[in-house]
């Protein structure tokens, strides 16, 4: 039974109040909040069996080794992954998709092949591609979008002989979009390309089985789906992975070393160089915990539900331009918007003094930016703590802005 | 929810402010030969572009172009008009001057700024700092630029 009033309660910080107004927290695009379950979690941890992992013969060494290691098992089991040496443990989403542009991208891409994105991708999907095709002389190839915000339908025709990767983010952090991942990497494999998914938001609000998707690499971040910061994690499937090269070397990812050569820890350690941030990764498992015990399928039904509701009440207020898909079932619920001349930065504030935090700028994705024709927009989006009441005080929020800048709204389109 | 905005709105969004943006001035080309600064504001793709005619030291004539929040161009706005007419030395205090204000909670208005001490309120909002001194960031890098060209001959 999903009950939002009982979640709410795990959420210490959705008690505090901020200009004097209750915290109404619409920014879990850019990271969540965490339950108690977690935070208790670290406080144990250091409490409790603080050790550096996998060295030392000591308990509480044991402790700590025996606790991280579960983590990537619970990681496994979340995303349906065949093997735990599959789960990468790094630092962010950011992270993980420059792993995979180091240790797989500067061995497997060479002149002339080819790297297909979309204009909708964060630019920790277009940056790493973009420093790799300059050393490589790869070309990056980018499937436009339509006027809902959905990958164009001949997308098929950009991937080709010439292909190598197709990297795409599976749910837009700006428009909600989800991406057909499950198509586009089938045509990517039978032209011998592999298929990174950015999974920062997706694995945060809806199931994901990488054998479902039938990905080559899933990267996404433990802190926006109610984790700890400092947590990422990538998923290669093991073939791929077994092929890589290390990306950062030093201690823990060895096996042998002698002051002429080195060998290599076996997988995943191999990529997991120096003391990893145990603390987190530990705690991330706790949140693993919460979100399966609400059930990933529930998750998305309240995402739907509450997506319907908010797109119904905003798109009902005059000049209010909503971004991306109309239809909620077709989308997540991040929720980009602009009102009239507007900027989101205005707007932002005005709704920061009501209590409402949401995100105003180019999100990360100034390309996206361009292609829509905005310098910014506003962006509202939800996670399972949200209720209506929310989206009614962000609505009343926009139109007291719009109010108290009506004049000047006017004046500037006038103009 | 209160159905008048909160009071430090009113103290953020100064009417002087709300004036500029809704009638800038000097938005405009400014007449060759001129010298030009950006300043860009990578958090929200905000930009503003300085444009100045010198006469010797004394920039006679400053324009601006632009897009962005109503802080970043307000503010661009008043900053033409507060430097036009005056030296490349004047124009330097008044840039000191200008992020003084905006990076000390403690600022004592002085009869210096002016017009200017319209932004005092922004100091309380330090995410909207670099809106409100896009501007003279803008202006500063133009400065720069003349020196280096200068120093080239």
């Amino acid at each position: 039974m999903f009950d939002v009033e009982s979640i709410r309660k795990d959420f210490p910080i959705l008690q505090r109040t901020v200009h004097g107004k209750p915290l109404v927290y619409l920014d879990n695009a850019a990271t969540s909040q965490k339950p108690l379950a977690v935070i208790d979690a670290l406080v144990e941890y250091y409490e409790r069996y603080n050790a550096n992992i996998h060295r030392g013969l000591h308990t509480l060494a044991e402790e700590a080794t025996a606790r991280y290691e579960e983590v990537r098992e619970k990681v496994r089991r979340f995303i349906n992954a065949p093997d735990k040496a599959s789960i990468v443990f790094t630092r962010n989403a950011t992270e993980s998709m420059n792993l995979v542009a180091y240790a797989w991208g500067r061995t497997h891409i060479r002149a002339g092949d080819e790297i297909v994105l979309t204009v909708m991708e964060h630019h920790s999907n277009i940056v790493p591609w973009q420093v790799l095709a300059k050393e490589t002389g790869a070309m990056l190839r980018f499937v436009d979008i339509d006027d809902e915000g959905r990958l164009r339908d001949d997308w098929g025709e950009m991937i080709g002989e010439k292909t190598r990767l197709v990297a795409l983010t599976q749910m837009s952090n700006a428009l909600g979009t989800i991406n057909p991942v499950r198509e586009i990497a089938n045509a990517a494999h039978r032209h011998g390309a592999l298929v990174l998914v950015d999974g920062a938001q997706s694995v945060a609000h809806m199931p994901v089985d990488v054998q479902d998707l039938d990905c080559d690499f899933l990267a996404f971040s433990g802190h926006k789906m109610l984790g700890p910061t400092g947590v990422g994690v990538l998923y290669v499937r093991r073939s791929v992975l077994d092929d890589m090269t290390p990306f950062l070397t030093g201690g823990h990812m060895i096996s042998k070393v002698s002051l002429e050569e080195t060998t290599w820890n076996e997988l995943p350690w191999r990529f997991e160089a120096g003391t990893p941030n145990i603390a987190d990764v530990i705690a991330f498992g706790a949140a693993i915990d919460y979100l399966e015990s609400l059930g990933m399928e529930t998750v998305r039904r309240h995402d739907i539900e509450l997506t319907t509701y908010a797109l119904d009440v905003l798109s009902q207020i005059p000049n209010l331009k909503l971004y991306g898909p109309s239809d909620p079932s077709d989308r997540g619920c991040a929720i980009s918007f602009n009102y009239g001349e507007l900027h989101p930065h205005d707007l932002g504030t005005v709704l920061d003094s009501y209590g409402v935090a949401i995100r105003a700028g180019h999100h990360c994705a100034q390309p996206l930016m361009n292609r829509l024709g905005v310098p910014a927009t506003a962006r509202a989006s939800l996670y399972v703590y949200n209720r209506r009441e929310e989206i009614d005080v962000l609505a009343e929020g926009i139109q007291e802005a719009a109010r108290f800048f009506g004049d000047v709204i006017e004046a500037r389109t006038r103009a | 929810m209160s159905s008048k905005p909160e009071p430090e709105l009113d103290e953020l969004y100064k009417e002087l402010i709300l004036d500029h943006y809704r009638r800038p001035r000097n938005r405009r080309s400014v007449a060759e030969p001129k010298a030009v600064g950006e300043g860009f504001n990578p958090l929200c793709g905000d930009e503003i572009a300085v444009e100045v005619h010198f006469d010797g030291e004394v920039m006679a004539d400053v324009g601006y172009e632009g897009r962005g929040c109503s802080l970043s161009q307000a503010s661009g706005s008043m900053m033409t008009e507060a430097v036009k007419g005056k030296t490349v030395a004047e124009a330097r205090e008044l840039i000191d001057a200008f992020t003084h204000m905006m990076t000390d909670p403690d600022f004592q208005p002085s009869d210096g700024l002016g017009d200017l001490e319209a932004f005092a309120g922004v100091a309380k909002y330090p995410v909207r700092v670099k809106c409100a001194t896009l501007a003279w960031h803008a202006l500063l890098d133009l400065l720069s630029r003349r020196d280096e060209a200068q120093k080239k001959g």
